[in-house]
């Protein structure tokens, strides 16, 4: 064999095969077809031959011998038999020793009906076992953390949980402990599984040793009825939802080679908890009496008819224009929907309304031109062998789980180098290549100087708090790989100052575009690593200030599409921060909240809160109340995720279709057929019957998605990517300056957590718990400075307020930084942030 | 006890200082924590985790794999009598019964004063010795009921010249810091930098 040939030809019983070299030979066989038996082996895994199920008769040359089929790579000319006289007995040997501790309890076991050590025992197995003796016994179930239950008598110790926590998350917090008959798989005492993906250890457990808690004795695999979809999040998860009796009960992870591999985050994978909530909304709700009479300056939220919701939206709305025209229409939100709701509100508010005060993100994600003009990358490109990826984002660990997973397999397995550039550590740190943690507001000066400008020290001895000589390192490293892909992973790394540090920086990076991409380099791209579900659909269907449908703008789009909308907006609109600063001037009459809940979420509360007095009648959509839609004059309830069919645009521009499998609750709508609706109430005929409809017309007016048909987006295995876009990146005219910061203080960054006290999260029961109370993490050289130690409870005061929280040790926190969480449960870090300032700086007290 | 001592976390830093991967220094650690304490506490466990950058599950892991870390409170002094088929045919059975009624404890107990700990263990390999046993797995060979009589008195005068429980040797080796730094990676180029510096010892011949 020559080093390079590309082609390993196998014989697998009987049949030629076409096998890579390296390639396992289960793997190879299993893509011909043959299904070897195993329960340790894994595709995302590294191989370990513990279970011994998969032994088969490989012949590579030395006649046939019994081997561990997911330890022996393929060689030209091996001759497999997984159908001999002696694999057969083999298989039926390994398992009735596996089965040999294994309790026989499968009656009252979740796994039953889809556990492969069943399945296998039924196919391969001895029928009847020899043991007489005691099977060994331990306490079961216990709890390895709040989610997930480990059975320790039924665990086959394949190890694949274990190789999970330590080879994929990264936490490896459960291993074998004991050993020979007495080996089991544990947590340290009282040091539980804390991992953000300890539901996927449920998802590969191959027995019924690892359950979870929110699927435990709900149902039966039997009586499960499942539909592939995408997980609303901006990875686009790749997901399968199971339902029994018109409730969801289990999302299980997809293997997508493009997008998650098959692994979900608790947070996602356990959400769907919060979709069957006794609270969701079932019926429109308008202002009305304590007793249930209609009225418009009512105390309370009453229910009534879809059709008087509607007439008095469309009465408010018509009110509005004749009164005071289409600028004093706003909507806010929708980044949580499928690309059809967000095209049909996008085609109501620009095409009927002809309003362009329309914002899908509150202020809390990046400029939707800024994103949009950048070339996008996809996350394999991230993830190329021997690439670069540059960190300008918040904790891909906290906010976009799978991608940390992509990242960090890259990073380990592929030699992809890492270069964070970003105001403190994160989960990837610790394999970063280059950790480039800048003073916070200051990503720009560092991403210059990465990018072929001057490394040059400023006043401080550094280049933006990052030392010189670091920068100067990562340059060069940047400079050797630029044959192989630079990848961008872009995002709000901190909510305490605006996104225009963060695009400044963007324009560094861009800057040199060019320089990298010369000689037919592959360049630079970038992944908004976004914050809210369907967030870059949003951007894509014109839910941002300024675009139309289809990444173009308002003024090279409108002409286009006026002739199939009617009418476009004639003035250009602004951003969310924009539409609340008019609506609190008393310029807004009427405002639509899709999903959105700008007094928890918009990063200037007070503001928030004075738009939503000030405005005339607020219309809702959602599947919950939440702080703004308690206040709203009509509230819609929506159709979730798995209750409507659509599709979904992941951080790539990689579109996925939405299946539904359960019906919304009460008389919940999809969000398309309530714009729909609302249209013709205001006398334009959308046309759409179906979501079907919906994205026929986006692939006819939207420039970036034309030709993408639904059919070929259900039925390629990975969805299609949306690739163009007609807008070209505009770096800001002049940088924003930075303040210095004074010797006593500490400047703030503030990110989001994994679990928060997002309207999700808080109604699915097993996860509303698991959000952290606040801290205020600082360096641990800085306590000196400031004068108080560590765990202490300190006052911390800034220009716009203060509060009291405890204060602790991290040393991923650079000096000179304090970093809060932005949305914890118990404390609101906005009651710190100057929303009007650059930078927000903290001053630490003991009380 | 519980954590390393001050004592303790010298060494500790000393034996990480050997190896160019810190895990690698696990096991020399967790017998430290054991000379330490006489056997390996949580929280020591949790400590070493720190000092070498790995988790406290994989300490345990790794510590609960060997018989000769314990976990729980021992005696000082381990009395390990062979019960391997040599030792058997030679009356060990007898000895370990002799040694429950003298102690008043069943292998795997600890005399009350905290003193011995008595087990049963397999083969020790010196069957030419037969029966024997091991006082904190130093051999006593051919051991008879007086033996072993004698053997306990000595042990609870302290007379018996054997180290506690976790001590494994008298002597520490202590590597100098010229020959400490600069140890190169696995797969590094070249030989480790203290190499250079002390060409004796490198086979003498000076580089």
């Amino acid at each position: 064999m020559s080093e390079n040939e590309t082609v390993v030809n196998i014989t697998v019983n009987g049949q030629p095969v076409e096998a890579t070299p390296g390639e396992w030979v289960i793997a190879a066989a299993e893509r011909a077809g043959v299904y070897i038996p195993h329960f340790c082996y894994h595709p995302r895994m590294n191989s370990v031959g513990m279970c011994r199920m998969c032994i088969v008769d490989i012949d590579a040359g030395r006649g046939p011998a019994l081997q561990p089929s997911c330890m022996v790579a393929v060689s030209e000319g091996m001759v497999v038999d997984t159908t001999s006289e002696q694999t057969r007995k083999a298989q039926d040997g390994v398992l009735e020793f596996l089965l040999l501790n294994h309790p026989l309890d499968c009656p009252v076991c979740d796994k039953g009906g889809e556990c492969p050590l069943q399945d296998q025992t039924m196919a391969y197995g001895p029928g009847e076992s020899r043991f007489v003796e005691e099977k060994r016994h331990f306490e079961k179930p216990i709890p390895v953390n709040d989610l997930v239950y480990l059975d320790r008598e039924r665990c086959i110790l394949c190890d694949r949980c274990t190789r999970f926590a330590d080879e994929v998350a990264g936490d490896p917090l459960i291993t074998f402990q004991d050993r020979g008959d007495q080996t089991q798989v544990n947590t340290f005492p009282d040091l539980p599984f804390s991992s953000y993906f300890s539901g996927n250890t449920v998802q590969i457990c191959p027995v019924g040793a690892l359950t979870a808690v929110p699927y435990r004795f709900k149902a039966r695999p039997w009586d499960l009825t499942e539909v592939e979809s995408t997980y609303p999040n901006p990875m686009g998860d790749r997901v399968v939802v199971q339902a029994s009796r018109d409730q969801v009960l289990r999302y299980q992870g997809v293997d997508s080679d493009a997008v998650n591999w098959g692994w979900l985050t608790d947070k996602d994978r356990f959400a769907f908890e919060a979709t069957a909530s006794e609270l969701r909304l079932h019926t429109p709700l308008v202002r009305g009496t304590p007793l249930g009479r209609i009225d418009p300056g009512g105390s309370e939220l009453v229910e009534t008819s879809w059709s008087q919701a509607l007439s008095l939206a469309a009465d408010a709305i018509k009110a509005a224009l004749a009164d005071k025209g289409p600028q004093s229409v706003a909507v806010l939100g929708g980044a949580r929907l499928t690309n059809e709701d967000q095209y049909a509100w996008a085609r109501l508010a620009k095409g009927v309304i002809g309003t362009d005060h329309v914002d899908a993100q509150l202020d809390d994600g990046l400029p939707a031109e800024g994103v949009l003009g950048l070339p996008r990358a996809t996350i394999n490109r991230a993830c190329t062998p021997g690439g670069t990826v540059i960190l300008l984002a918040p904790d891909p660990k906290e906010e976009q789980g799978t991608l940390y997973l992509r990242l960090r397999h890259a990073i380990v397995n592929d030699g992809v180098q890492l270069i964070e550039l970003t105001p403190r550590a994160t989960g990837l740190s610790h394999l970063a290549a280059f950790r480039l943690h800048h003073r916070p507001g200051e990503a720009a000066a560092v991403a210059a100087a990465l990018m072929g400008g001057d490394i040059e020290a400023g006043p401080d001895g550094d280049i933006g708090g990052t030392p010189v000589s670091a920068v100067a390192a990562a340059a060069a490293a940047i400079a050797d790989r630029a044959d192989q892909p630079l990848t961008v992973v872009l995002g709000r790394p901190s909510l305490a100052e605006p996104a225009d540090f963060t695009m400044d920086a963007v324009a560094e990076l861009v800057r040199f575009a060019n320089l990298l991409s010369a000689g037919g380099r592959p360049g630079i791209a970038f992944l908004p690593a976004l914050h809210r579900g369907n967030v870059l659909g949003a951007l894509d269907m014109g839910l941002a200030p300024g675009l139309l449908p289809g990444r173009i703008s308002l003024a090279d789009g409108g002409p286009a599409l006026a002739e199939a909308w009617g009418s476009v907006p004639s003035n250009p609109g602004t951003d969310a921060r924009g539409i609340l600063q008019a609506a609190a001037n008393g310029q807004i009459e009427v405002l639509i909240l899709l999903g959105a809940d700008p007094l928890g979420d918009f990063p200037h509360r007070e503001l928030a809160d004075e738009a939503l007095n000030r405005v005339g009648t607020i219309v809702a959509s959602d599947l919950f109340l939440n702080p703004s839609t308690v206040r709203a004059h009509i509230v819609f309830p929506a159709a979730g995720f798995a209750e409507r069919r659509g599709t979904h645009t992941n951080l790539e521009g990689r579109i996925t279709g939405q299946h539904q499998i359960v019906t919304p609750p009460g008389t919940a709508r999809a969000d398309w057929a309530i714009a729909t609706e609302l249209a013709r109430q205001l006398g334009a005929d959308f046309g759409f019957g179906a979501p079907e409809d919906v994205w026929d017309e986006i692939t006819r007016v939207a420039p970036s998605h034309r030709n993408l048909s639904m059919e070929a987006i259900d039925t390629s295995e990975d969805g299609v990517v949306a690739a163009d876009s007609s807008i070209a990146f505009t770096p800001p005219d002049h940088a924003t300056p930075v303040p210095h910061v004074d010797a006593y203080s500490l400047r703030l960054v503030a990110a989001r957590r994994m679990y928060d006290r997002g309207t999700l999260l808080q109604h699915a029961p097993s996860l509303a718990g698991l959000a952290p109370t606040a801290v205020l993490a600082v360096n641990p050289y800085d306590f000196d400075r400031v004068g108080v130690e560590p765990g202490a409870d300190v006052q911390v005061i800034s220009n716009a307020g203060e509060m009291d929280m405890p204060v602790v040790a991290d040393p991923g926190v650079p000096r000179g930084t304090a970093a809060f969480g932005y949305n914890y449960p118990d404390l609101d870090v906005r009651d710190l942030v100057d929303p009007d300032a650059m930078v927000t700086d903290l001053r630490i007290q003991t009380r | 006890m519980a954590r390393l001592n001050a004592n303790s976390l010298g060494v500790a830093q000393e034996i990480i200082a050997r190896y160019p991967v810190p895990r690698s220094a696990l096991i020399p650690l967790l017998h430290l924590a054991q000379e330490q304490d006489g056997y390996v506490t949580e929280d020591a466990m949790a400590h070493i985790a720190e000092l070498v950058g790995v988790t406290p599950a994989e300490v345990m892991g790794t510590c609960s794999f060997y018989e000769m870390l314990k976990r729980e409170p021992v005696g000082e002094y381990m009395v390990n009598i062979c019960n391997g088929i040599s030792c058997h045919l030679l009356g060990s059975s007898d000895l370990i019964h002799h040694a429950e009624a003298t102690l008043g404890v069943r292998p795997g107990g600890t005399t009350d004063d905290g003193k011995i700990t008595l087990e049963a263990v397999e083969c020790i390999a010196a069957c030419i010795e037969a029966p024997c046993l091991q006082v904190n797995y130093r051999y006593r060979n051919r051991v008879t009921a007086d033996d072993f009589d004698q053997l306990v008195s000595e042990l609870r005068g302290d007379t018996a010249k054997v180290a506690p429980h976790g001590q494994l040797a008298r002597v520490r080796q202590h590597i100098g810091d010229d020959r400490r730094a600069g140890v190169s990676p696995p797969g590094g180029q070249g030989e480790p930098a203290w190499m250079a510096r002390n060409p004796s010892d490198n086979g003498g011949s000076a580089s």
